[in-house]
């Protein structure tokens, strides 16, 4: 079976009014972003969440009428599935809770007052508190991870091909990370630890598809020489066409069904995961070439002269059987 | 079969043989994080300020006595913050003096600084602080290791976190949270110390006598009027402890003389030489059993007490057994904080191990029903390149002892998207060559061939972000970015080496095949 068989889109021609979109994409994410601010999750942002299950069914209504006591904005609302009769209940980080026990106190009243409210019998079965100097951390950390990793693969690509494919990949990742988040935010999803991880994992996977095709062009910087950039770039988006689909598919059906499937905690991980995904294919097909294609030009004209390093073996190996075909 | 592919057949057999002894059976070998098996998750800030205070307080007690007993007379001595105090009123014919026993007493660990008539400043050097910073630190981690140990939690974490002063502690299956960190919690600095006055009713009523003034050498400690009784009373002590929790050998819940629950304590041998000269001087009157800076009895001391002593007061059966152990663990040398909690209860460990499981095998069906579909007979070939991948990743977890957690799941559903990946990739590339007209051998030579340095770039830069991923990480995150580091590093081996030995298995018994199910 064949998905796609010789090829011969033009995607390079259509790359302008690609960057056009992804540019427009990009700043209403950014102007959306920059106007909602990033909604952080108590992982950063601290504060304390708290999960009870009760033994029969409990409107969130109730919960929040039994709360009403507490002093600053709560968010109620059912966790995991209707029939589990779950409620998750989040309160905002307290004033000076450095000071001792007062950590815990949040949490201690919310038990204390749905207790008070007579909604029948139920248990804690996860407690998240988050204090202030922790949220601060992690979100340095998270920044410094995020940055750190786009840098180690920016040296990486310059190293193994030129800086022009390099700067190509990391805007594609960007833009990525960009849309990722604006979608997210839209959606009403909070950033956390593991959105984090998804958010990290898809600059890895973006970049993969983006070396996938750059190892493309550059091995047709060979075999196609005296044919222009943009059309190298195009030879090799097509002929890895059918791969770049087939593994977003079959990537994205995993992460659908953890999605579906995995439970409540990891729901914004599975989500993120199946943004960066698609964002990521578009990405690869359309900006990273795109970009290579625009900076390979400005570069002090060495058309289509490979900075790759010697691939010793391999290419004896390859020319051998060349000789041999 | 060539020698040298039953070489490579015996070399997968082996790796896969290792992988499945490392983690079999996975119910002992496969060690679950907190969000799997449920728990507490703490990370406590040590309140490193109270040790400084501590040295700065005994040290300007120890100057001021000392001034005192070389005849050197000042006049006040004020602690000016955590690492400074300030003495006033130094005679100009006895600065010399002062001087010199400033020097000899704390010269060593505070700086001093001379202001106008006769007024000093000391504080505490850099490098002495910080030293007892660490000290502090270090100090807080061992006694709450033994208070973890003690509390019987298995595979318990205490380690040091993030900057300086902060430490993290993990214990599994732990239900009574709010026990466990009280336990941890508690200071439990245990205080005997001679009564000069008391009990009264309020501080004013204690001072009366003396104008409202606490003596220079005394405090006042709260404490409870009785046994079971809820008012407050006051005591006024000598502010130096006779016998402090550092002078204990052993603590155990025992029974006062009205049968209630109390503590027994035992001294260690330079306890009780302090313990019995205390008490054969003060035959007659009260000592105050204090346990963090409250009062819990004051008996009156009868006679000579050697090594034995007891600490009653209105307790449970449970504050007695918790007390006793905090006590053997000895005292904190600091307050602490809590920064962070995140508790699991037990039900929602299974149930996330529940769904974590099924959507790894679904995701799994899924992509094997396409993978049959899309590439027919060689879709098996991929699928046992990726199950393999899976069986290999799982016993390099169980090896390395790396703790498997939910994110580390969707980390395991995520090396099922890489390891299908490289397969397309090397799949893709061999149809092409087909598609040019190539022989099944060469193509799959050729596709092999082409591919490897693609596969090698892109987990290379997985590999990076995994990386850095793992040193941002806490707790979950590390297991997600341990599971994707290690499931490419297998991948590489499955999706390169298992698949083309696979293909060339298959090759071995059609030799002049022109066709693959691909």
């Amino acid at each position: 079976m064949h998905l796609f068989t010789n090829t011969n889109y033009n995607f390079t021609k259509w790359r302008w009014h690609a960057l056009t979109i992804s540019a427009l994409i990009v700043v209403f994410g950014l102007v959306q972003l920059a106007r909602n601010g990033l909604p952080l999750g108590i992982d950063f942002s601290g504060g304390t969440i708290v999960v009870l299950k009760f033994q029969q069914p409990v409107s969130e209504e109730a919960v929040r009428t039994a709360l009403n006591a507490l002093p600053g904005e709560k968010v109620v609302q059912q966790y995991g599935n209707a029939s589990a009769n779950e409620v998750l209940v989040r309160l905002p980080q307290a004033q000076q809770t450095e000071q001792g026990t007062s950590l815990e106190q949040g949490a201690r009243q919310v038990l204390e007052a749905v207790r008070a409210a007579n909604l029948g019998q139920f248990e804690v079965i996860s407690t998240e508190i988050v204090g202030p100097v922790i949220g601060k951390d992690l979100q340095r950390k998270g920044i410094y991870a995020t940055l750190a990793s786009i840098f180690g693969i920016t040296l990486y690509i310059a190293f193994r091909f030129r800086l022009s494919f390099a700067i190509g990949a990391i805007a594609a990742t960007l833009h990525d990370v960009i849309v990722t988040l604006a979608v997210l935010t839209f959606f009403g999803y909070e950033l956390s630890l593991n959105v984090i991880a998804a958010i990290l994992t898809i600059t890895g996977y973006s970049v993969n598809d983006t070396i996938v095709i750059f190892d493309r062009v550059r091995e047709n910087f060979r075999t196609m020489r005296g044919a222009s950039l943009e059309n190298q770039v195009n030879t090799a988006v097509n002929q890895t066409l059918s791969r770049t689909i087939i593994t977003a598919g079959t990537t994205f059906l995993s992460v659908l069904a953890l999605y579906i499937f995995g439970g409540e905690v990891l729901e914004g991980f599975a989500f993120t995961m199946l943004v960066g995904i698609v964002s990521g294919t578009y990405s690869t097909v359309f900006i990273a070439s795109a970009i290579a294609i625009a900076l390979s030009k400005n570069e002090a004209n060495t058309p289509a002269a490979p900075a790759a390093p010697a691939r010793s073996a391999s290419d004896r190996a390859r020319r051998r059987e060349r000789r041999n075909a | 079969m060539t020698s040298n592919l039953r070489w490579k057949l015996i070399a997968i057999f082996v790796v896969v043989a290792l992988a499945v002894v490392a983690f079999y059976p996975p119910k002992d070998k496969v060690k679950l994080g907190l969000d799997l098996k449920g728990g507490v998750h703490l990370v406590l800030r040590v309140q490193t300020d109270d040790a400084l205070k501590l040295e700065t307080e005994t040290s300007a007690e120890r100057l001021r006595d000392e001034l005192s007993r070389q005849g050197v007379s000042i006049g006040a001595v004020t602690p000016l913050d955590v690492r400074s105090f300030r003495v006033e009123g130094v005679p100009a014919d006895r600065d010399a003096d002062f001087r010199r026993i400033a020097e000899e007493w704390v010269g060593q660990v505070f700086d001093r600084s001379s202001a106008a008539g006769g007024a000093y400043t000391f504080t505490l050097k850099t490098a002495q602080a910080a030293r007892l910073r660490q000290e502090a630190v270090a100090q807080a981690l061992q006694t709450i290791e033994r208070r973890v140990n003690e509390l019987g939690v298995a595979e318990p974490i205490v380690a040091p976190h993030g900057e300086g002063d902060q430490i993290l502690v993990q214990m599994p299956g732990v239900t009574d949270v709010a026990r466990a960190k009280e336990i941890i919690r508690s200071t439990a600095l245990l205080e005997l110390k001679i009564v000069e006055d008391g009990p009264a009713p309020t501080r004013e009523a204690l001072l009366a006598t003396r104008g409202g003034v606490v003596p220079a050498d005394l405090e006042v400690v709260p404490g409870a009027a009785e046994a079971g009784a809820t008012g407050q009373v006051y005591y006024l002590v000598k502010r130096v402890a006779g016998i402090t929790g550092r002078d204990l050998r052993n603590a155990r819940p025992s029974l006062d003389e009205n049968n209630q629950p109390a503590v027994g304590f035992s001294l260690n041998q330079q306890g009780a030489d302090k313990f019995s000269q205390l008490t054969s001087q003060n035959i007659g009157r009260q000592l105050a059993i204090i346990l963090d800076g409250r009062v819990q009895s004051a008996p009156t001391i009868e006679g000579r007490i050697y090594d034995e002593g007891r600490i009653s007061g209105s307790f449970t059966q449970q504050e007695v057994q918790d007390l006793s152990l905090t006590l053997r663990s000895g005292a904190l040398p600091a307050s602490l904080t809590y920064l962070e909690e995140r508790t699991v209860g037990p039900s929602l460990g299974a149930d996330s191990i529940r769904a974590g499981v099924m959507a790894s095998a679904i995701g799994l069906g899924l992509v094997t029903l396409f993978m049959l579909a899309y590439y027919r007979l060689t879709g098996i070939n991929a699928l046992l390149s990726v199950s393999l991948n899976l069986l290999i990743l799982l016993g390099f977890m169980a090896y390395i002892g790396a703790v498997m957690t939910l994110p580390g799941i969707a980390g395991f559903i995520l090396t099922i998207g890489m390891g299908v990946d490289s397969n397309v990739l090397i799949f893709e590339r061999i149809k092409e060559e087909l598609a040019a007209g190539k022989s099944a051998r060469a193509a799959v030579s050729a596709g092999f061939d082409r591919v490897f340095l693609t596969i090698l770039d892109t987990h290379v830069a997985s590999l990076i972000s995994a990386a850095f991923l793992f040193q941002f990480g806490t707790g979950p995150i590390r297991g997600f970015a341990t599971t994707l580091f290690f499931g490419l590093l297998s991948n590489v081996f499955t999706a390169v080496f298992v698949s083309r030995t696979l293909f060339e298995l298959i090759l071995s018994r059609r030799p002049q095949a022109a066709k693959l199910s691909i």
